[in-house]
Order: structure tokens, then C-alpha cells, then sequence
């Protein structure tokens, strides 16, 4: 069989390879998506430069050590003292209280939802779960304040006065609701990122569902799911409207739950009303407390992103 | 028909293909059904409305290869996935019929699938090990099944078995995902035969692997056939004559609407199908005519 030949059409001599004429729009696109992925960038350089000098004038008044190693925090006091560790302490105790009621709940919302429920429950449970995360924080705070907190006291059952009427316990528990969302989302998509087949390979070495999803898929997924529990950790250290609202403004060094104590948010949201005379030496406490809030959660961050990277393609 | 518009290769001589019947079964006893591990009876399954297999009635004998050939969409593995209730988890399947193990149905209500997969294993298509070390890989079965024992031994006599041992003795806490892809599946046969199943279910098991990873995953097939039951669905028919004992041949029919419904068309000794088959769709099939 004899192909068709291709001719050059007559008369049409070779046609350049310039470009015919400059393609400006594609430069402009470029530089407007350059743009947009410079500005969250340039924002977190803004906020560290912007945190350094008062940072650095704070330093050169109160010692590192005293900062760090204080047990007292009356910044705002006429005899101050500036010890972080009450804050840090408050803010430690009421993260470690909300991941106590998110994590466990997060992933076993997570485990119902990718290996149990069925494709339509998933479907309308799923969202559902996700609406909890738009629910605005300062509404949180106050049903920690005027809802949990009151069923806490009417319920406690141990002797003594019960949890005082701002407490961590509270502050604590819905902070671990309003991060739930987080944590089952998160883990719900990398348990339905883990192959069928692993599923097929445990089911057919006879397995039930139980052990399929816990010695199979969540260790799995467990990249996935520490870094969401990560992010769900950076979220509580860095909330600041629940605590201020339901935890109370005493920076009080203690590991009772019921009594009320300050964060370091909580205690960023209170100098920050406007009472503070700006350039004075208490304006500069907000920015040593928040360079130290970011360099926890900057450092949360890098630990979420270095698991993700390390466990990334693991069944490949 | 629809194999009239194909064209037709090989139409000259039925056994132009280089088919080497039996090649990988020499020193093994002489096929026999006498002894049946499963019997199959009028089995039907749908997925939805749709009847993806339709009557299919066989025996599979017990320590014999079996071999379930035929063109895609025939049903063939549907139908290997009832042997072990590995359709329980495709939503919308549905299956009627008897498949009956030693004489008992695996589809009666009060049969526990847990329990059937632990006697019945399978070997998949693509290798899936576990993202876990090589001897965790081999230890999760026996482990989640409750077997008493030294665990060393288990994996040690699980991987010897599946002639993967000298290969991968010094690296058992390695990674199982750093193994090659016939050494991968090689060690999802050495899982499964940990668990001691009677029969191994393969569902294409050679079908991501190149020349010399298949002829090795055959070898071990001939050598586990000495204690196990096998029943491999393949789309290479060399290797269903190579290695199998038993080939069952499925087609698809194609009613009024266009939809396609698998059935057993033949099954015999492989010796029989491949060299004398008694249905002119099985010849045409071995030949090369049609699929």
C-alpha cells in the first residue's frame, strides 16, 4: 500500500518561527499569580519584622531568664512582673485538654466516616462535621461561658466549690470541639487516600472491619493523620477568643483545670484593647508573648510539614 | 457473532500458537476431580441489576491448579471473587447459587466470611504489601488470627515457602515497599500462605510483572500445588497451559440490549482444552480467533 504523500502547499514559502507578535497577556497573568502567591509571604516577613524591635527593647529591660523561668505574670500591674511561664502553662494545659476530647473523637469520626458509613451517610455527615469548623470562635466562647461552664458546676460531683465561673476545664473541652473538624477532615481524607487494595489484602487474610482499620489503614494514613493533629494543636495554641471569653483573665501558675488562668492569647486580647499607651513598656510585653507564640507554632508547623514530606508516597 | 468482524489469525493450524501444554507440571500427579474442594452449582451474581455471571456450575479438586481463562469481561474473576465472599465488599453485589466448600454453602446466612477467608487466601493483581516492614507483612495474619507459635518460625517457613526466604533473610525489617514488584508479589503469596489457607485464590497475580518475575511466581505455583489448592484467573493463556491442571474457559454472552453476561462455556483437564476442546468458542479463543 502506497501512502499519501505530503506536499507543501504551493506557493507558500517556509513560514518563520518568530513569534508573530509579543504575547503581553501571558506576562501579566504571570506577575498577577506572582502577585498573589507573594502576598501571604510577604505578610508572615511583615509580622516577624514587625515583632522583632519591641521584641528586642523588651529583651534589653527583662532577661531571658526571667522571662522564660518566672513563675509570676502582672505585666500590667504598677510592680510588674514578667514571668510567662503562668501564661505558657495555662496555654499548655488548655491545648492538652482539648486534644484529650478532639483526638480521640476527631479519628474515630474519621474511622466511621471512611471505612464505615455508607457512601450517602458519609455524604451528608461529612459537610455537616465541616459546618462545625465555620462556626465563629467567639460563639464558642461563650457557650463555654454560659452553657458548659454552668453544667460543669451543677454536675460536678466532687466536694469543694467545684470549677470556678471562668475555667481552663471549660475553655479546654469546647476548644477541643471547635477543633474536631479539623482533625476528622483531615484524617477522614488521608485514610480515603489509602489504596482499596490494601483493604482487599487484609480482608482476604481474614480480618473484620475492626482490624482492617486499625492495623491496616490508620497506620497507613498515620502521616496524614499526625500532621492533622499537628494543625489541630497550632489551632488551639494560637485560639484566642474562647480562652479570653471562658478561661478568664488571671494569670495564675497552676495545673487545676477548674481554676481560671490566662493564655498567652488570652493575655495578647487584653493588652491589645486599647488601654495600653503605644511605645510604652507594656505595648512592648504583647510582642515578646506573641514572637514567643510564634515561634511555637512556626515550630509546630515545621514538624506537621517534615512528617507529611518523610511518610509522603508510602505506597508507592 | 461478534468474532466474524475480527480479523482471523493463525485460521490455518489450530496449534500455531507456541503453546507448551503441561510445561510447568511435569512430575505431577495425573489431574483428578475425585477429591473436590469446592462445588460450584448454578452460581449467579449480579452487581445492581446487572447479571455479570450467569450459571456457572464447575468442581475444583483439591491440591489441583485450576485455570479460569477467557476474554475481558467474561466474569472469570467475579467469579474466582465468590470463592472466598471477596464480593461482600463491592457494594451492590449480589450472588445466588451454591458455592459450596467440603459440602458446605460459603453463601448460607450463617456462614462468618471472617472465617472463610482465613481457610480460602488471595493473591491480587497488582502485589499490594502492606507499607510495613517485610516481617510484619508476613506476621499481620497469623497476628490478627491468633496463632499460637514462634513467630520467627512462621515467617521464616512462610517465606521459604514462597521461595523469597535467601532473597530477603537479612532485610526482614526492611521496608516490603523497597522489594521489587515480583518480589513484592512473591511475598503477598508468602502472606497468604501464612495464615495456612487450603486453597489460594490468584487473580491475575502475574499480570504487573515482567517475563522473568512470571516465570518464577509459575515455578512456585507448581511447588505449592503439592499442598495447596490453586485457582488462578489469567489473561495469558500460554500460562494457564503452562501451569494449570484444570482451565476453565468463560465467555461473554451479549443479549438483545447489548449488555454482556459471563458464562462457562468448557472446563476440562487443561490438556483437553488446549489440544481437543469440544466447543468451537474455545478453539476459536485458543487459537487467537476471537478475544
Amino acid at each position: 500500500m502506497t501512502s499519501p504523500t505530503l506536499k507543501a502547499p504551493a506557493g507558500a514559502g517556509p513560514r518563520s518561527l518568530r513569534r508573530a507578535k509579543p504575547r503581553y497577556g501571558e506576562r501579566v497573568i504571570q506577575g498577577l499569580l506572582l502577585v498573589a502567591a507573594l502576598v501571604s509571604v510577604a505578610t508572615t516577613v511583615g509580622i516577624v519584622v514587625s515583632l522583632i524591635p519591641p521584641t528586642v527593647d523588651f529583651f534589653e529591660r527583662v532577661s531571658v531568664a526571667e522571662f522564660l523561668g518566672g513563675t509570676e505574670w502582672t505585666a500590667l500591674f504598677s510592680t510588674p512582673e514578667y514571668g510567662v511561664l503562668p501564661l505558657l502553662g495555662a496555654t499548655m494545659l488548655i491545648t492538652v485538654i482539648a486534644l484529650a476530647v478532639a483526638v480521640p473523637v476527631g479519628l474515630g469520626a474519621a474511622i466511621y466516616l471512611s471505612e464505615y458509613a455508607d457512601r450517602r451517610v458519609r455524604a451528608a455527615l461529612k459537610p455537616a462535621l465541616e459546618v462545625l469548623a465555620g462556626v465563629p470562635t467567639v460563639v464558642y466562647g461563650f457557650f463555654a461561658l454560659s452553657f458548659v461552664t454552668p453544667r460543669l458546676r451543677e454536675w460536678w460531683p466532687g466536694g469543694g466549690t467545684g470549677p470556678d465561673f471562668q475555667n481552663a476545664l471549660s475553655a479546654g473541652l469546647v476548644m477541643g470541639v471547635m477543633i474536631i473538624p479539623t482533625i476528622a477532615s483531615l484524617s477522614e481524607d488521608a485514610m480515603a487516600a489509602v489504596p482499596d487494595s490494601l483493604r482487599d489484602g487484609a480482608y482476604a487474610l481474614g480480618s473484620g472491619k475492626r482490624i482492617v482499620s486499625v492495623r491496616v489503614v490508620v497506620p497507613a494514613a498515620l502521616s496524614g493523620i499526625v500532621a492533622a493533629c499537628v494543625l489541630g494543636i497550632s489551632r488551639a495554641i494560637g485560639e484566642t477568643m474562647i480562652v479570653a471569653i471562658a478561661s478568664g483573665l488571671t494569670a495564675t501558675l497552676t495545673v487545676n483545670p477548674l481554676e481560671a488562668m490566662q493564655t498567652m492569647t488570652g493575655f495578647i486580647a487584653q493588652a491589645g484593647q486599647g488601654d495600653v499607651p503605644v511605645q510604652s513598656f507594656e505595648y512592648k510585653t504583647i510582642f515578646a508573648v506573641g514572637a514567643l507564640l510564634f515561634v511555637i507554632t512556626f515550630v509546630m508547623n515545621v514538624i506537621s510539614i517534615r512528617l507529611v514530606r518523610k511518610y509522603r508516597e508510602v505506597y508507592e | 457473532m461478534t468474532d466474524d468482524a475480527i480479523p482471523a489469525q493463525n485460521t490455518d493450524d489450530a496449534h500455531a500458537l507456541p503453546l507448551a501444554v503441561g510445561d510447568r507440571r511435569r512430575g505431577r500427579p495425573e489431574p483428578s476431580l475425585n477429591d473436590p474442594v469446592f462445588h460450584i452449582s448454578d452460581l449467579d451474581v449480579w452487581y445492581g441489576d446487572h447479571q455479570a455471571v450467569r450459571d456457572v456450575t464447575m468442581l475444583i479438586g483439591r491440591r489441583q491448579i485450576t485455570a479460569m481463562i477467557g476474554p475481558s469481561g467474561c466474569g472469570k474473576s467475579t467469579v474466582i471473587r465468590c470463592f472466598n465472599r471477596m464480593n461482600d465488599l463491592i457494594p451492590g453485589a449480589r450472588v445466588t447459587g451454591k458455592v459450596a466448600y467440603h459440602g458446605e454453602n460459603l453463601y448460607d446466612a450463617d456462614v462468618d466470611p471472617i472465617e472463610v477467608r482465613q481457610r480460602i487466601g488471595m493473591v491480587f493483581q497488582k502485589p499490594n504489601p502492606f507499607p510495613k516492614s517485610i516481617y510484619d507483612n508476613i506476621a499481620y495474619g497469623p497476628r490478627v488470627n491468633g496463632m499460637k507459635g514462634n513467630m520467627d518460625d512462621l515467617v521464616e517457613e512462610a517465606l521459604t515457602g514462597a521461595a523469597l526466604w535467601d532473597e530477603v533473610k537479612d532485610k526482614l525489617k526492611h521496608s516490603a515497599l523497597a522489594l521489587s514488584g515480583g518480589q513484592q508479589q512473591r511475598l503477598c503469596i508468602a502472606r497468604a500462605i501464612a495464615v495456612r489457607p487450603e486453597v489460594i485464590l490468584m487473580d491475575e497475580p502475574c499480570s504487573a510483572l515482567d517475563p522473568i518475575a512470571t516465570a518464577r511466581i509459575e515455578d512456585l505455583m507448581a511447588e505449592l500445588a503439592a499442598d495447596f489448592t490453586i485457582v488462578i484467573v489469567t489473561h495469558n493463556m500460554q500460562q494457564a497451559a503452562r501451569i494449570s491442571d484444570y482451565t476453565a474457559f468463560f465467555t461473554a454472552d451479549v443479549d438483545d440490549k447489548g449488555v454482556r453476561h459471563g458464562r462457562l462455556v468448557e472446563y476440562d483437564t487443561t490438556v483437553k482444552i488446549f489440544e481437543n476442546p469440544a466447543d468451537q468458542r474455545t478453539e476459536d479463543y485458543i487459537t487467537g480467533r476471537f478475544g
